[in-house]
């Protein structure tokens, strides 16, 4: 053997000397992400994820402007321009003759073509209607509270804004869509509430006491998801009193929706408490003395609440268009009350496809939530896993 | 194994009592029944009704029963066999069932294959190149899918269809094949038609499907025993077929129980908008009209073939994975 094989065996010490004291120093950020709680790390994960971020924008702006749509709607919700009947919907033009006037409108003359009845409304290229802002307009009642008239933007005096066209009552589409988020966007939170509470309560039950609470839920679950959806929607909701008000039915729908949606969210809670019933930290807890209603509220709920926010952003978007689909069959919403799903369904001729697409419109807002919450619960479901870096 | 077999068909039976029982009092919950609906028909168009006749009727139906003899004179039926008797149509509930359902079966199970057909290499592709443009771009097209309500896509694909190609792709053959018997020129018929609702349906589906696969392949990929096998030189395909994409399917085989009833029931909406001869707007009619036994005997059916196709599923699972099997349940 020779010397130079020696050498391998050799090992490297560092000459500088060693202070045991020593502590590694943190920088301030980095401080400050160590001693962050789980939801701010979940918070920023979220930030990072660029179409969840913006999706969570869209939405807060639409579930914010629920609260104004009297405000924000050109017209108020039930007025009829009956010398309107399904016109198209107008362009906004700046530049009249090439000179700047502002955002405006050319004024429309009415005819019909005599081969297909179908009104024909030709813009005028001399009259011009200006767009008036925060002005006022049409009256409403501010949530049934307070009459006002005050719009963020209306039609010219003794003139016409239908941006989105107008149905068969020469009812503006814009204003009744802007109405009918009210409706379609809380519809879905009234009835997830419904299925979260009734999932956790079940599910939780059934997962921390086991035995024959578990297994009774079980079968109850599978009961309700061996039904097709649809007979299930159809049958509860044909239950609904006729007499009821637009608003009972509203939540009575509500209801229907949420307490068909919870088997899913049930069947979670209850697989990922079997699981975390038996840490040590849950051992530690009972020991203690704690009452099961501790040990699940305090101690196991918080290790998935995220898991479960994220579940329930995805299925949100369930409900929104089970509104659609029930009011389109005519046993959801109806009339009186504006929703997407009660606009859609005046939408569902082929006539309507073909002579005035326009009202069709109602489907475009109804992708951007359903995309925007699948986007936002992908997000949350990524960003709620302390397992990715 | 033979123990789970037995533990797990001794659960399906308390199972299908509470469906039968929850079946019954869904048809009963709306207010009135067939008969109360067929009389105010009858004094609609004037016709003076006679309480004889009523009566007779009523005895007919065995609606002057109570409740619980109703539920189990059609419980027993079922058991032995027979479905029921329709009110609206007058005929057995089998009869009005009969050509429906083999065109639901034919038109779900294209949708069910097309949908896998889809969404597999798309959701391989997507794992494989997670993050790529490719990645985003199906992803996107397959969630518009499913944003888009199924009735509206329906009606503007009908419409569309008619002014672009000038056919009518309404209903599920061409109207001179309706009502008659089956031949070569019907069966073609049925085929040209098929393409319209499978892809109208399809769309919606293909969107999860896309997601759980590509979700379930990136947990897998990421494990260790990839890294070793890519490690050891195995060809990339192999490394992905061989173990990763096997275990990225447990999740869909557990899915069988649900596929099995939408097979025969899946897609009312878009069958009454294209006006398909399939089972969905029979069924949506028959709750309507409250037409007790063909509604409550199909949903029956229904909830049957879940509880089997579970059942099912089960059994594969445990074939499959032994860790269910020793369990004893699939957990989710």
């Amino acid at each position: 053997m020779s010397r130079s094989d020696d050498k391998r065996n050799e090992h490297f010490i560092d000459t500088a000397p060693f202070d045991p004291w020593d502590r590694e120093e943190l920088t301030a950020a980095q401080e400050k992400y160590y001693l962050a709680s789980q939801w701010q790390l979940i918070w920023w994960r979220l930030k990072r994820h660029r179409l969840a971020y913006v999706s969570l924008i869209i939405l807060a702006i639409m579930y914010a402007s629920v609260f104004i749509v009297e405000i924000l709607a050109p017209y108020a919700q039930e007025t009829r321009n009956s010398e309107y009947i399904h016109h198209q919907p107008q362009a906004i033009h700046l530049f009249h003759d090439g000179k700047f006037v502002g955002p405006f409108t050319y004024g429309t003359d009415f005819s019909i073509d005599m081969e297909t009845l179908k009104p024909i409304y030709t813009p005028s290229d001399s009259r011009i209607e200006k767009i008036r802002f925060f002005c006022s307009g049409d009256p409403y009642e501010f949530w049934g509270l307070f009459e006002a008239d005050f719009h963020v933007m209306c039609p010219a005096e003794d003139g016409t804004l239908f941006l989105l066209g107008t149905d068969r009552l020469g009812r503006d589409m814009l204003s009744r869509m802007i109405y009918g988020a009210r409706v379609s966007l809380t519809i879905g939170l009234v009835g997830i509430a419904v299925s979260f509470i009734l999932g956790i309560l079940i599910g939780g039950a059934a997962g921390y006491y086991g035995g024959w609470v578990d297994a009774t839920a079980q079968r109850l679950i599978e009961v309700i998801r061996s039904m097709p959806e649809i007979p299930l929607w159809m049958a509860l909701s044909a239950a609904l009193p006729v007499t009821w008000s637009p608003v009972l039915i509203y939540f009575g729908i509500t209801i229907i929706l949420g307490l068909i949606d919870w088997t899913g969210l049930a069947r979670a809670v209850r697989s990922k408490l079997l699981a975390l019933r038996e840490e040590d930290y849950a051992l530690a807890a009972r020991l203690m003395g704690a009452k099961p209603k501790r040990i699940i509220a305090r101690h196991l709920l918080p290790n998935f609440a995220s898991h479960l926010i994220a579940s329930v952003t995805l299925s949100i978007p369930n409900m929104i268009l089970g509104e659609t689909a029930l009011s389109f069959l005519g046993l959801g919403l109806r009339a009186p009350v504006t929703s997407w799903g009660v606009l859609l369904n005046e939408a569902q001729n082929i006539n309507a496809v073909a002579v005035y697409p326009w009202l069709m419109l109602p489907v475009v807002p109804v992708v951007i939530v359903v995309l925007a919450f699948n986007f936002l619960g992908d997000g949350l479901r990524d960003a709620a896993d302390p397992y990715k870096n | 194994m033979l123990t789970f077999l037995a533990r797990r068909l001794f659960v399906m039976m308390p199972t299908l009592f509470f469906i039968s029982v929850l079946v019954f009092v869904i048809i009963q919950l709306p207010p009135g029944d067939f008969l109360s609906t067929y009389l105010n028909e009858l004094q609609a168009q004037g016709e003076a009704v006679d309480p004889a006749k009523i009566a007779f009727l009523k005895q007919q139906y065995g609606l002057d029963q109570p409740i619980w003899q109703q539920y189990f004179d059609w419980a027993w039926g079922l058991l032995h066999g027979d479905l029921g008797f329709s009110f609206e149509y007058n005929l057995p509930v089998t009869e009005v069932v009969g050509d429906r359902l083999w065109l639901s079966v034919v038109l779900n199970f294209s949708t069910v294959l097309f949908i896998y057909i889809v969404s597999f290499p798309i959701g391989i592709y997507s794992a494989t190149r997670q993050y790529s443009w490719g990645d985003y771009g199906f992803t996107l097209l397959g969630f518009l899918g499913l944003a888009m309500p199924n009735f509206l896509f329906a009606l503007i694909l009908l419409y569309y269809a008619n002014v672009v190609f000038g056919t009518s792709i309404g209903g599920l053959m061409d109207p001179e094949f309706i009502n008659q018997g089956w031949s070569f020129a019907k069966v073609m018929s049925v085929a040209e038609h098929l393409w319209a609702p499978v892809l109208v349906i399809g769309t919606s589906g293909t969107a999860s499907m896309i997601r759980r696969l590509r979700a379930n392949l990136l947990d897998e990929l990421s494990k260790q025993y990839v890294v070793t096998a890519h490690a050891k030189g195995l060809s990339p395909v192999r490394v992905l077929f061989k173990y990763p994409l096997r275990m990225a399917l447990n999740p869909f085989i557990a899915d069988i129980g649900n596929i099995l009833p939408q097979v025969v029931s899946g897609s009312v909406l878009v069958s009454v908008v294209m006006s398909l001869p399939t089972t969905g707007p029979m069924l949506l009619a028959a709750l309507q009209s409250q037409d007790m036994y063909l509604a409550g005997s199909f949903l029956m059916f229904l909830a049957l073939l879940t509880v089997v196709g579970m059942f099912v599923s089960d059994l594969l699972l445990a074939w499959l994975d032994p860790r269910i099997r020793l369990q004893g349940g699939v957990s989710q």
